[in-house]
């Protein structure tokens, strides 16, 4: 028996992260299965003008490369997406992603809470929610959403965030489900590789 | 926030395309909805039922309606590589077949691509040929677009847009401050034509040496992304220029093999066949 409260075969994990978040993902990136078989989904805060550079610098270390995707690209297995620069990234039923140019949502575009909501909404119980360090409260709203359709929520430990504002947030208007450290996610998903193989 | 049902956006499409004869049934479901949601929210709807039981009821609301649902954020030089790639490869090229060139902005929203594109072309002396034709589905974005009077607080992004660009002038140099405001100087786009055009349900009105779509066909779904493809193809000359976003692709549309990738990077296509 895990630890975790696995109950269901899940289709995806998205992770949102902001302020001190990089290197916590950068670390999650580097210590994933080879072969981690579903798709994560990242919305991360980044500088709005700056295309290039993000989804080389974390594709250097991590084990599977990071891809920006297109407007209304399927979502494939094992693969690695990082919402793109100035644009939201909603997941849409038919298991793609919509690229929008939307008036920004808590001050940021992306918005962790777009991606977090459309994601609960079409993988419901089936997805899992990683909310990390951040400034803001982008994303408490979104892993709300997760809890409140069934899907799994954790957030990273806020005595090991640099800004805890974003975990905090989040528990203080949804209950979640682990509240772990780097290295317990690392573990955590690790054990939902091997859950997901059963 | 409330939440609401696939089936109350499809009550919403069916009352619009019947009163109206607009088609909204194929934009993409989840920017869709959030439109929705915050014109609920906005205009302090309790239900879906009395947002419906407006638009049947009030047809100047509709107008109101119609420029809340559209996603109108736009920027001058938006992708400064772009509006260089452009500048530096793309018009020197229609140029050298001929005099004059022919260009569409669908969906140029409150005019920044207009105004960028006019300033590239007057730093490039050949404004007074070219033929500019921009068109929206919402009267009031268009009627900003027509004005060219913007926040001065955008101009910051615009203006650093814009050294990006690498522009042989100063942005300073096509605007001046009035009453808190940018006001664009008008001579830019004299001869520019603001006309409302709908792209789903309007029919196909010219032939153009280049067409920019951008971040337009992000809000519809797959199946209309090809119908509006189509138009867009039918629009151009043969070896004529399409421009979509930077993060939008042709390559899953049924019609991608009638265009070659110019620039991937930039997303420019050129299209090859009829
Ligand atoms: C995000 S803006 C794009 C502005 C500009 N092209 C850019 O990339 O910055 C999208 C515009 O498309 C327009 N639009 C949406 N649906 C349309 C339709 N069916 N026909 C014409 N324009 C449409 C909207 O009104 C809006 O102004």
């Amino acid at each position: 028996m895990s630890r975790y409260k696995f109950n269901t075969q899940y289709k995806a994990v998205v992770i949102g992260g902001s302020a001190g978040s990089f290197q916590g993902i950068t670390r999650i990136l580097q210590a994933l299965p080879s072969d981690f078989d579903l798709p994560i989904i990242m919305a991360l805060h980044r500088l709005k003008h700056v295309r290039n550079g993000f989804e080389e610098a974390l594709s250097i270390k991590s084990v599977k490369p990071v891809t920006e995707p297109f407007d209304k690209e399927q979502i494939k297995r094992g693969k690695v997406y990082l919402a793109p620069a100035n644009y939201h990234m909603s997941v849409e039923l038919g298991n793609t992603f919509a690229l929008s140019t939307e008036e920004m949502v808590n001050n940021s575009r992306p918005s962790i809470d777009i991606t977090l909501e459309t994601a609960a909404y079409v993988y419901s119980t089936k997805l899992v929610g990683i909310l990390l360090s951040g400034a803001n409260k982008d994303g408490a709203w979104g892993m709300k959403k997760i809890k409140d359709r069934g899907g799994l929520t954790i957030v990273q430990e806020p005595s090991e965030c640099m800004i805890d504002t974003m975990p905090t947030s989040a528990l203080k208007i949804t209950p979640i489900d682990h509240i772990l450290k780097i290295d317990q996610i690392i573990e955590f998903l690790n054990e939902l590789h091997k859950h997901t193989k059963q | 926030m409330q939440d609401i049902e696939i089936s109350d956006l499809r009550r919403i499409t069916e009352l619009i395309k019947e009163t109206y004869n607009y088609d909204f049934t194929n934009y993409a479901m989840s920017s869709f909805k959030r439109r929705i949601l915050r014109i609920l929210e906005l205009y302090k709807f309790g239900s879906v039922d009395l947002l419906i039981k407006r638009l049947k009821e009030d047809r100047a609301f509709f107008e109101e309606f119609l420029a809340e649902l559209t996603v109108n954020v736009t920027e001058m030089f938006r992708d400064p590589s772009f509006w260089r790639e452009l500048r530096d490869q793309i018009i020197p090229n229609i140029l050298l077949n001929h005099n004059t060139i022919s260009i569409w902005h669908a969906g140029c929203s409150s005019g920044e691509e207009v105004f960028s594109m006019a300033i590239l072309l007057k730093e490039m002396g050949i404004l007074d040929r070219s033929k500019i034709i921009a068109t929206d589905i919402d009267k009031v974005i268009l009627q900003r677009a027509r004005s060219g009077v913007y926040a001065l607080k955008n101009m910051e992004l615009n203006e650093k847009n814009y050294i990006r660009y690498q522009g042989t002038s100063s942005l300073s140099n096509y605007f001046k401050e009035e009453n808190g405001k940018a006001v664009m100087d008008k001579s830019l786009v004299e001869h520019v034509s603001f006309r409302e055009h709908d792209l789903v349900q309007g029919m196909v009105f010219n032939k153009f040496d280049l067409i920019l779509c951008r971040n337009v066909m992000i809000y519809f779904n797959q199946t209309l992304q090809n119908t509006v493809l189509k138009k867009l193809h039918e629009s151009l000359f043969k070896y004529g220029y399409l421009i979509i976003g930077s993060k939008e692709s042709l390559i899953w549309c049924e019609i991608s093999n009638k265009f070659i990738v110019v620039n991937n990077e930039e997303k420019i296509y050129k299209k090859i066949k009829d």
